[in-house]
């Protein structure tokens, strides 16, 4: 698809190509600084998760369109560990690494809609998206 | 074998110099050409074909000199790796159409001239890959410890008040260097206050803010105060978002006003003289 654009996520660099690549795909798609920063921190928040829990993944920008809205869509896969309790990690100050725990909570919060498909053994999949208004 | 090759190349040196500049004016992208004008080019591949024949001719160490030479050139001028691949191969591929037209290659001595060719042109090969590769590693390396050096300094700008200006992304390596820097530095310049300017940091994440809290409770710890400052108006909407607390925190939206409070807090002012012009 030529909307999508995606960066493999291997190292702590992978994250900032990541978020560069998102933040040129909402200046793109006409987003204001405020939103841009907020796609940035939440692609920020993804691409560490997969490079904290899962080791590897990749991190895909998806431009959408839908009738005379537009948008832009995260998705961040990895085939890591898993998420055994998806509703305590979406719970604010929880944290395996002895982080601050706002991460996917926060990453909820900053983007408009939210899924995550996970269980243990078969990877992560999170989708957030951020309409242009 | 060897014999036969060079006494062809050395008969026939300045044609096949300039087939060989024809062919790789072509196959040469724009960014290479761009980059070099025409006088650079024609010098740098005179080199490049010098080079080339100079290690069927010369021993060991003159032609890794040379090539060590002509590698750090190369990378100077920008020109890509694929280029000087290509370029080695349509060397061979020019000598060898060459060395057929003249009939130096018969039925009989084929395979025999197939291995003298393989056996000159692939150590050649990796020696260009392995130079390249270094003069690259060596770059880089350079670049990281020149990055390192801007990383996290400490400035001291009043008695007592440090500043800690932080440009650029934050990984785990720099997270920990800020932390080592600002307490020696608290300790060193005897700090009352620290503002940790976050004006050029393009994401603040979870992760940023957490090593920024914890290397705010560790100055607590030495006995200083800790302000944050320089916090974008986008910067803070995606704090408040993310319900990052940063509540214990002095918070300023420039470096200017932090220094101002800090200023107060160490009971001083700035006035203006009066009586003057």
């Amino acid at each position: 698809m030529t909307n999508q654009s995606c960066v493999k996520i291997f190292n702590e660099w992978d994250i900032v190509a990541a978020r560069q690549l998102g933040r040129n795909v909402a200046k793109e798609l006409g987003f204001g600084i405020v939103d841009q920063a907020r796609i940035t921190t939440a692609i920020s928040e993804l691409a560490r998760n997969i490079y904290l829990y899962a080791g590897q993944g990749q991190i895909c920008i998806e431009k959408l369109y839908d009738g005379g809205k537009s948008g832009l869509k995260i998705i961040s896969i990895d085939s890591g560990p898993g998420i055994s309790d998806i509703r305590q990690v979406m719970e604010d100050g929880f944290s395996t690494s002895g982080g601050l725990g706002a991460g996917l909570p926060g990453v909820k919060r900053l983007m408009d809609e939210f899924s995550i498909d996970s269980s243990p053994g078969s990877g992560t999949d999170i989708r957030a998206t951020k309409w242009l208004r | 074998m060897e014999n036969l090759i060079i006494k062809f190349i050395g008969s026939r040196k300045d044609q096949l110099v300039n087939d060989w500049k024809e062919k790789m004016k072509n196959e040469a992208d724009e960014r290479a050409l761009r980059l070099v004008s025409d006088q650079v080019f024609s010098g740098a591949s005179n080199e490049f074909v010098e080079m080339i024949i100079s290690n069927l001719k010369e021993t060991k160490e003159q032609f890794n000199n040379r090539l060590n030479d002509f590698s750090e050139k190369v990378v100077r001028l920008g020109w890509p790796l694929h280029f000087v691949t290509e370029g080695l191969r349509t060397f061979s591929k020019l000598v060898w159409e060459g060395m057929q037209e003249e009939k130096y290659i018969t039925e009989e001595n084929q395979m025999d001239v197939i291995y003298t060719f393989e056996r000159w042109m692939t150590p050649l090969q990796n020696d260009v890959v392995d130079i390249y590769s270094r003069t690259w590693e060596r770059t880089v390396s350079l670049q990281k410890i020149a990055l390192q050096e801007l990383s996290a300094p400490l400035i001291p700008v009043f008695e007592g008040i440090t500043v800690m200006p932080l440009v650029g992304t934050i990984d785990t390596e720099r997270a920990k260097q800020i932390m080592e820097n600002l307490l020696t530095g608290v300790v060193k310049h005897r700090s009352e206050v620290v503002l940790i300017d976050i004006t050029g940091v393009p994401v603040v994440d979870t992760m940023v803010a957490h090593h920024i809290i914890q290397a705010a409770e560790a100055v607590r710890l030495v006995g200083a105060k800790c302000m944050l400052v320089g916090i974008r108006p986008e910067i803070a909407q995606t704090i408040v978002n993310l319900g990052i607390n940063l509540t214990q925190f002095t918070t300023k939206n420039t470096l200017k006003k932090g220094i101002e409070a800090a200023l107060e807090l160490t009971n001083r002012k700035i006035v203006k003289v009066e009586g003057t012009k």
